[in-house]
């Protein structure tokens, strides 16, 4: 019995994605400078979940190209497939949270302020494709857990030492 | 055809003896700090994914307290030195003297911090310098920075570089165990991650012709 009240939970790898519907949920643990934003159709109960880690594909020294690592390839992938899965691109809406600064430098290097960096990325590219950011958690420097269910649109966070809490 | 794909078995020895080398010195240096004899495990070194190196050091959300250097000089990369939170707070309670420290209770006083952040500043230190003698290479390290958090949070960190060119990463780990200490089996995990252009420098460094 108690089987079917559980909600059943996909897991997100880093520089990983995927796409899920009710019963399900999807998470994705770890979240430091790595952005996590869910895209989702609320009507047609369908949400997709990257774990981004680098704000710019251009990033890439190699020829082959993990499209959900970058901020700019992941946006576009998640959006193609949860089109086709169904998703009406108009209807479209996203939550996001990482991005924060776990370790406090004194060098400059650009690589220090890589969280920002992705969040940054991460809003250009929803904007560039219309689709509104409803709720964010999002630098700070500790790390986050984070869960979407997709009955409920309801974003769950948990912080080291902070709790959880629902956007 | 990234480097790591075209590793072979002898440069993976040689990864091997420096974390051997590397570790050893620093084990050392920690069992003279603490007064205790400390054990280490032969190195592994691995090929792994970003997802396996996450579960390497405990899983992606298991929190710990880690002190992350960049390495700079004729090789670059980046180091971990991982504490599960017990051995932390079993450290900074021997080198504070205050044995009613608890890694429970936060904020943590800035004594305790500073304390962990030394203890990754010598350690590291010594895990480099050899790893300098060893290779004649000039390697520096940062101003180490402490963090207790999710291992996903602060690991990631050690691999920008690296995801910029792969997907994979090739790790050296080095396990450090306290004799009957503690229950877990695991206490503490040097972690090396040479940036993708250092490893030619590295094996050059030692003789060692890469394969083009």
């Amino acid at each position: 019995m108690t089987e079917l009240l559980q909600v059943k939970v996909v897991k997100v790898g880093i520089a990983d994605m995927n796409i899920v519907k009710p019963p399900y949920s999807i998470r994705t643990s770890g979240l430091g400078s790595c952005v996590g934003v869910v895209i989702y159709d609320e009507k047609k109960e369908i949400a997709g979940l990257a774990h981004v880690m680098l704000p710019d594909s251009s990033l890439a020294k190699s020829g082959h190209i993990n499209v959900a690592k970058f901020a700019d390839t992941a946006v576009k992938e998640l959006v193609q497939r949860l089109v086709k899965e169904g998703a009406r691109l108009i209807f479209l809406k996203a939550k996001m949270a990482g991005g924060a600064q776990i370790f406090q430098f004194a060098s400059r290097g650009d690589f220090m302020r890589i969280g920002p960096r992705n969040v940054e990325a991460v809003r250009k590219e929803l904007a560039d494709l219309h689709i509104h950011v409803v709720a964010e958690d999002v630098g700070g420097n500790s790390g986050r857990t984070i869960e979407f269910n997709s009955k409920d649109c309801m974003l769950n966070i948990r912080t080291v030492n902070k709790g959880t809490k629902n956007i | 055809m990234s480097f790591i794909e075209k590793i072979i078995p002898l440069q993976l020895d040689i990864l091997k003896e420096i974390g051997n080398i590397g570790a050893g010195h620093a084990a050392t240096a920690l069992s003279a700090i603490l007064n205790r004899k400390i054990d280490m495990i032969v190195p592994n070194v691995r090929v792994v994914s970003f997802d396996e190196m996450m579960e390497m050091a405990g899983g992606a959300e298991q929190v710990v307290a880690s002190i992350f250097l960049r390495i700079v000089g004729d090789a670059s990369g980046s180091m971990f030195f991982i504490l599960s939170l017990p051995v932390a707070e079993y450290f900074i309670q021997q080198m504070t003297g205050d044995e009613t420290f608890s890694i429970d209770s936060t904020p943590y006083t800035d004594l305790a911090l500073s304390c962990l952040q030394e203890l990754g500043n010598i350690l590291s230190g010594s895990y480099l310098t050899s790893l300098s003698d060893f290779t004649q290479l000039n390697l520096y390290p940062s101003v180490p920075s402490l963090s207790i958090d999710m291992v996903g949070a602060t690991i990631s960190y050690g691999l920008l570089e690296l995801s910029q060119v792969s997907d994979t990463a090739i790790v050296i780990d080095t396990v450090l165990e306290k004799d009957q200490l503690f229950a877990e089996s695991i206490d503490g995990h040097f972690f090396l991650l040479p940036d993708p252009e250092s490893f030619d420098i590295i094996f050059s460094s030692l003789g060692v012709t890469t394969n083009d």
